[in-house]
């Protein structure tokens, strides 16, 4: 065996050691790298005793505005949790919508201290948005049709 | 592959495609910058903010891409001690670094109108931010050693460690819940996939050809001037060497 393949084994075989590595470290961890957990996840186990994250879409009709003073249902479609907020909302927030809110649990509800919206990987001008969903094709807060491109 | 590997073979190919590489560059930035920048439509939610994303996400294209080019380098390097590949990684490195830099900032100034906030410790920002100390760490180490070759190795060995954090980031979004939204260019089995509309779309692939022609170009000035800067260095050596060679017989 030449010097050059004893490195490029030495090389191909730290880098599949390393990515081994890598993987086993960040499955151990899975529970710290996720942002926020589902309003599914909360309700399985005790996780938001403590400050946390939950993320989901805010429930259709359920945003109740009285000033400062907000609240909203976060849904999964497996579960759903109510949260309370005071404060300013950022731009994308709305019906439909996804959103993280940071706080905690209290008396089975969601108190936040800061909500951010989360935006999708949706892009499109105004007027296909429209046209979208004037043809009934396309509902906010869904997955647009596939094959948006060819119209 | 391994001819390339001799600067001169490597210069005179590379010197060749240089006009054109640059001439593309200018074209295509001379037609995605206006398109982007200007006649593109807003988005339907963000509005014109969508705009920040032409640059973003070409600069991220970038530091990834960059990235890749000097891990392999590096790995061809530690492998065959290619001088050449040696340099590319070394000459690639500051261009990784400051793209990498624009995707943060311009991600950062996106986030602060549409999330509501300019850094959160998601799994995406976190191993982008992580990828940027890397090139960092990468372009102090190697000029940290008094021997310019033990800098070489060091630093090689470091971009090939640092390699496992580029998957790690492009599937940040997939394997773990995120803030940051998933790719929106995605390639499947049809070719490209996104679920981004054409208007908006197209003028993202006029940036991204743009920028990558750019680092290109770049690179070749890059090595032009580390060649020759090394070509003044073996000049100034035996001179001293002829210097001290002479001496004795005074």
């Amino acid at each position: 065996m030449t010097r050059k393949r004893r490195r490029l084994y030495f090389v191909l075989l730290g880098l599949l050691g390393l990515g081994a590595g890598a993987a086993l470290v960040l499955t151990a961890f899975q529970d710290n790298i996720v942002f926020f957990y589902s309003p599914k996840d909360i309700a399985e186990k005790p996780v938001c005793e403590q400050r946390c994250r939950i993320g989901g879409l805010v429930a259709g009709g359920s945003l109740v505005k009285e000033g400062q003073n907000i609240s909203f249902d976060l849904t999964d479609a497996a579960a759903t949790v109510s949260v309370k907020y005071v404060g300013i909302l950022p731009d994308l927030f709305r019906e439909g919508q996804g959103v993280v809110a940071e706080g905690r649990m209290n008396n089975g509800a969601f108190i936040a201290s800061n909500v951010l919206a989360k935006h999708d990987e949706n892009y499109m001008p105004p007027e296909v948005a429209k046209a979208l969903k004037d043809s009934g094709h396309w509902k906010e807060g869904e997955a647009p049709p596939a094959g948006m491109n060819n119209n | 592959m391994h001819k390339f590997a001799n600067p001169t073979q490597f210069m005179r190919i590379a010197n060749a495609i240089y006009p054109w590489v640059a001439g593309i560059c200018v074209l295509l930035f001379a037609a995605a910058i206006p398109i982007a920048l200007m006649f593109s439509p807003p988005d339907y939610q963000q509005g014109e903010t969508v705009r920040i994303m032409y640059i973003h996400v070409s600069s991220a294209w970038l530091m990834m891409m960059i990235y890749g080019i000097i891990a392999a380098n590096s790995a061809m390097f530690l492998i065959w001690r290619h001088p050449m590949a040696n340099l590319v990684a070394r000459a690639s490195a500051p261009m990784g670094a400051v793209f990498c830099a624009l995707a943060l900032i311009t991600g950062m100034l996106w986030g602060q109108p549409m999330w509501g906030t300019f850094w959160v410790w998601d799994a995406r920002l976190t191993s982008t931010l992580i990828l940027f100390f890397l090139y960092i760490g990468y372009i102090a180490l190697a000029d940290a050693f008094e021997d310019s070759e033990r800098g070489d190795k060091a630093a090689a060995i470091l971009a090939l460690v640092g390699s496992v954090n580029v998957p790690i980031i492009h599937f940040s979004v997939e394997w773990w819940n995120t803030l940051h939204q998933p790719s929106i260019i995605k390639a499947s089995k049809e070719g490209v996939d996104s679920s981004v509309h054409s208007s908006i779309l197209l003028p993202l692939f006029l940036m991204m050809g743009a920028f990558t022609m750019f680092y290109f170009a770049l690179l070749v000035l890059r090595l032009r001037s580390e060649l020759l800067a090394a070509k003044i260095r073996n000049a100034r050596l035996s001179q001293i060497a002829g210097h001290s060679a002479a001496q004795p017989a005074e």
